[in-house]
């Protein structure tokens, strides 16, 4: 039998994905020993002619990592699909905008006004701002379009599976890779990690006291855990209980509260408004100066909760761009 | 209408819609049945009035069709288009909005059981006024067990003070007392006065309830109610107004009531006796009540658990305080009296021994009765208070037969829509009552003219006559208002009450469900409903209880399956939602390391789904798919 075709690609992001294949250590000359790589632009030299020139399909497997930034990606996403049999998102970026997403707190006019004027590095005399199309006496230069707003990649393609992550751990992609090898995937659609919240595999959930309830939140540099403990008990914002569970809880294990990369579950809509509601539940205090204080301890909420996920989310990021800050 | 039919026709899965005028009429629910039937429906979405009314006629229209009755959905286009968007374009596209969010959503209806309870058969009254005594002897004739809480010390209420009733005249006395006693002889009736309901838990058809009883001081079981303490007692006279006459009398620190009081028990003011204030008074009531030892100083308040299947609640009214309108000069001017104090001053029995004598110790030879005093004034109540204009006349007719005075009726509009009240007024008027049409506008006390030295004079135009006239009177009656219970707002929270815009607890329907509460199994009687006069309440505490009567031999209740889940194959065990549950319906089971919800203590509160972070706990009817197919449906 003819090994499986296998391309990876990136969008926006920020490398760490590739790292994560790289990453899989030994476990990734299993995977180089089943599978053919036919396109890898980080790692191995291939065009994207030699995608175009691929029969349709001819890919059985394209895991793409990164959120679609620019009009580039997108193509190169469509082309990729059209290629493909599945298309995996590969990543938190690509399955739910991730970091790069956070960028739909603002706009693109705001991005380009600081990147290309404000910035204190900048210098742009003639205040030149990078355009799709530019006419040099040389001919007609084309440039990526920049978005407006940055769009998972199910936003723009149809995507087969989901491996969650920031980076996928090892774990996950090999088990991901393995599935497929058998033909074993669940559903089409479905996320290729633990289908449960991140607590049912975290050592402290025993530890957790009879009534979950919160007066204060601490930050990570003002505490040192106990890491017996549950870390939300101890004032920690953890999202590990709004988080899918798969990673092994790796951060916990060395006292880092969970940040959310592995997503939301199943059944849940709008990571973001699911791990706000979930906290809030908790906070212990019906005092409204006492609940703002509180909630003073998280100087970042839209970005604390949002972190991966602003894009995926119900309004998909910041709906009208005011100008104060 | 028809323009939504059309539209709702063409929504996604809609086999057939229809506009049809009374959906809730038998043609119409034949109509659905049919339709159901012929087209082999599974879901069914009626827009029209509020699914308080309807929803469950509708449950039953689509079970009668055969389908799960879960598999409706109703769209309130009543309340929340027609009665509140004025333009009739907005309006039909709000309409279109809505019913297109039911579609969508009924497409996510799962079929459901309802749970079934049974009916606990006890029945709590609360309040022990006219309507209570009423629907607590129908009750227990009936042979159910009734808890009466009344936080007076004696049952009896406001009809207990006074002297006569309109339009028959019959002493209040003499037909109220009897009930009375009945009451306390009943072996079905559990007397609690002097007791507060303090909490409410549970549902229709078994309400747990928690009652506070205020120590009296005496204990109820060893009093005979000989009433010798209050002889022996060290005060020879009563320092303190008492509360049965409104304050025109005194009493001691140990008394009764009234001396029909019921129970007989006297009770011991600790704020009044010496006992409790310095511990040196002989306690020669307690000397007086020898072997009987009824009396306990060390008696504190004690809570009693009661369990009840439905809850009537008998709350009454207060009368409206006359000292909020200081141009009547009540409090002030010695001479002014409200209307309850005259039924306390015509009163054989009362304080004056039914001499009408003034507080300056004269007899009146002239009297005004000023009607509608904290009634359809903008200022007070905008509400007509119902018995003013009647009991007014009963005033003025007792009080010139006591005293003989010219007795002047001031009314805005003479109301007496009641059978034998218009031949009440013609008698009154027959007997020689001036009734002046017009609103006195005030009392005061600067003579303008020899003939009103020393009188109260009212300001008043005379709209009949068209004139403003003052007129020197010595007496004045102010026919105060009825208002809600000044703690009507925690009553209603104990039970769940909605109140109209005047405090009044609202009933189900004004029409059709008098004395049912959006609070199933719990029911209204009496004034705490609105005003109304003795008549009204008696039947409505008829009703109240005839409607727990239905309840009870129904024998259990179904309750809506509204209750939360949590799905352990998603449940991580967090725990969050475990200290969430406002009634510990949800557990968390070690072994599993999931949580676990007792939907026997699941109230569907909803907050576990709120807080759940991984979409384990969701409740029925309004599962996620389903309100986000719904806000789809409106916004998209
Ligand atoms: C001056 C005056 C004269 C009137 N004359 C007539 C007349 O001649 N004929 C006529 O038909 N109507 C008359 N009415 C109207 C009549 O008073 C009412 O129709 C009748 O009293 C209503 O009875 P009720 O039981 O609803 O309320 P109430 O008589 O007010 O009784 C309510 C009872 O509930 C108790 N209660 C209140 N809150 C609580 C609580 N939280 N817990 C426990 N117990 C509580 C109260 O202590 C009271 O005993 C007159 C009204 C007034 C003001
Ligand atoms: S819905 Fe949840 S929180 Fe509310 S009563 Fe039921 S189990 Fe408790
Ligand atoms: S909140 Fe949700 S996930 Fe957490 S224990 Fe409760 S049901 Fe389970």
């Amino acid at each position: 039998m003819a090994k499986p075709k296998v391309a990876f690609y990136w969008c926006s992001s920020c490398g760490g994905c590739e790292e994560a294949v790289v990453d899989l250590a030994e476990g990734i000359l299993q995977v180089v020993e089943a599978v053919d790589i036919v396109f890898w632009p980080v790692a191995l030299d291939f065009k994207r002619r030699d995608v175009e020139a691929m029969p349709d399909g001819a890919i059985d497997v394209c895991f793409i990592n990164g959120a679609i930034r620019m009009s580039e990606q997108e193509a190169m996403a469509n082309l990729l699909r059209r290629k493909s049999k599945l298309v995996i998102a590969y990543g938190s970026c690509a399955w739910m905008g991730g970091i790069p997403g956070l960028a739909n707190l603002t706009s693109k006019k705001a991005i380009f006004d600081y990147v290309y004027h404000q910035a204190p590095t900048i210098s742009n005399g003639s205040a030149v701002e990078p355009l799709p199309r530019t006419d040099v006496p040389e001919g007609e230069l084309e440039l990526p379009e920049f978005y407006e707003k940055v769009k998972t990649l199910d936003q723009s393609i149809e995507v087969d599976y989901y491996l969650p992550g920031c980076p996928p751990t090892p774990k996950i992609t090999l088990e991901a890779v393995e599935a497929i090898l058998k033909g074993a995937l669940p559903e089409k659609g479905s996320v290729l990690a633990g289908d449960r919240a991140l607590c049912h595999e975290c050592k402290a959930n025993a530890s957790k006291p009879e009534k979950l309830l919160i007066k204060e939140f601490k930050r990570i540099q003002e505490v040192i855990p106990d890491l017996s403990k549950c870390l939300l008990a101890q004032g920690l914002l953890c999202l590990g209980p709004v988080t899918r569970g798969g990673c092994e809880a790796r951060c916990l294990k060395a006292g880092m509260p969970c940040t959310g990369c592995f997503g939301p579950l199943e059944k849940v809509h709008d990571y973001g408004a699911k791990a706000l509601s979930a906290l809030a539940s908790i906070v212990d205090s019906r005092d409204e100066a006492e609940l703002a204080r509180i909630f003073d301890a998280i100087p970042d909420p839209a970005g604390t909760f949002y972190r991966y996920s602003l894009p995926a989310s119900l309004l998909g990021g910041r709906r009208q761009v005011t100008s104060d800050k | 209408m028809i323009r939504l039919a059309e539209t709702a026709g063409k929504l996604p899965g809609v086999v057939v819609s229809r506009e049809y005028k009374y959906a809730c009429s038998d043609p119409g629910q034949d109509m659905i049945v049919q339709d159901v039937r012929k087209y082999g429906l599974n879901r069914v979405v009626v827009a029209s009035c509020s699914p308080h009314l309807h929803e469950l006629t509708f449950r039953k229209t689509v079970a009668t069709a055969g389908q799960n009755p879960y598999l409706f959905h109703m769209v309130n286009i009543r309340e929340h288009v027609s009665w509140v968007t004025e333009d009739p374009e907005a309006a039909t596209a709000k309409a279109e909005a809505l019913v297109k969010a039911a579609v969508l959503r009924a497409a996510f209806l799962r079929e459901l059981e309802p749970r079934r309870f049974p009916v606990n058969p006890n029945v709590l009254v609360v309040g022990g006024g006219i309507a209570g005594i009423h629907t607590a002897l129908t009750l227990a004739n009936a042979n159910k067990q009734v808890y009466l809480v009344e936080r007076e010390p004696t049952i009896g209420g406001h009809m207990a003070q006074f002297d006569k009733t309109f339009p028959t005249l019959d002493c209040a006395a003499c037909i109220l007392t009897p009930k009375m006693t009945a009451v306390k002889q009943h072996p079905n009736i559990h007397l609690m006065t002097y007791c507060e309901v303090g909490e409410v838990s549970g549902f229709v058809g078994s309400f747990k309830v928690k009652v506070k009883k205020y120590p009296r001081y005496i204990d109820e079981d060893k009093c005979t109610g000989c009433g010798e303490c209050i002889e022996a007692c060290i005060f020879k006279e009563g320092k303190t107004p008492s509360e049965f006459d409104v304050g025109l009398s005194k009493r001691k620190p140990v008394y009764l009531s009234f001396p029909q009081a019921v129970p007989p028990i006297p009770v011991i003011d600790p704020e009044a006796c010496i006992e409790f204030k310095s511990h040196k008074c002989p306690k020669s009531c307690v000397e007086a009540c020898g072997d009987r030892a009824a009396i306990d100083f060390t008696q504190t308040t004690r809570e009693v658990e009661l369990e009840v299947g439905a809850v009537v609640v008998a709350t009454g009214f207060k009368p409206f305080d006359a000292r909020r309108l200081p141009q009547y000069g009540y409090g002030k001017h010695p001479n002014v009296y409200t209307s309850l104090e005259v039924e306390r001053l015509v009163n054989a029995s009362g304080p004056t021994l039914g001499q009408v004598v003034m507080r300056d110790g004269r007899k009146p030879e002239s009297i005004g009765v000023l009607h509608c005093i904290g009634s359809r004034d903008e200022n007070t109540n905008r509400y007509c208070s119902r018995v003013c204009c009647m009991y007014s006349l009963k005033l003025a007719h007792l009080l010139k037969e006591k005293t003989g005075a010219h007795i002047y009726n001031f009314y805005i509009d003479m109301r007496t829509p009641g059978k034998g009240f218009e031949e009440f007024y013609k008698r009154l008027l027959e007997e020689g009552i001036s009734c002046i049409r017009g609103k006195v506008a005030e009392v005061s006390t600067w003579p303008q003219s020899p003939a009103e030295e020393g009188k109260l004079v009212l300001r008043v135009e005379d709209t009949l006559l068209g004139a403003v006239r003052r007129i020197p009177v010595d007496m004045v009656v102010l026919s105060v208002g009825l208002e809600p219970q000044a703690d009507s707002g925690q009553t209603g929270r104990l039970f769940n009450l909605g109140c109209s815009s005047d405090g009044w607890f609202l009933e189900r329907h004004p029409k059709l469900a008098p004395v049912d509460t959006f609070t199933d199994g719990v029911f209204l009687a009496g004034c705490c409903q609105g005003p109304k006069d003795i008549p009204d309440t008696v039947a409505q505490g008829g009703v109240a209880a005839a409607q727990s009567l239905a309840l009870i031999d129904k024998g259990c209740v179904e309750i809506e399956p509204v209750t939360a889940f949590i799905d352990q194959e998603i449940c991580s065990g967090c725990q969050i939602c475990i200290a969430m549950c406002p009634y510990t319906a949800i557990q968390f089971d070690s072994e599993k390391s999931v949580a676990a919800l007792n939907e026997a203590l699941c109230k569907g509160c909803g907050t576990c789904v709120a807080a759940c972070p991984s979409g384990a706990a969701q409740q029925n009817l309004f599962l996620d798919e389903q309100l986000f197919a719904e806000v789809q449906g409106v916004l998209v």
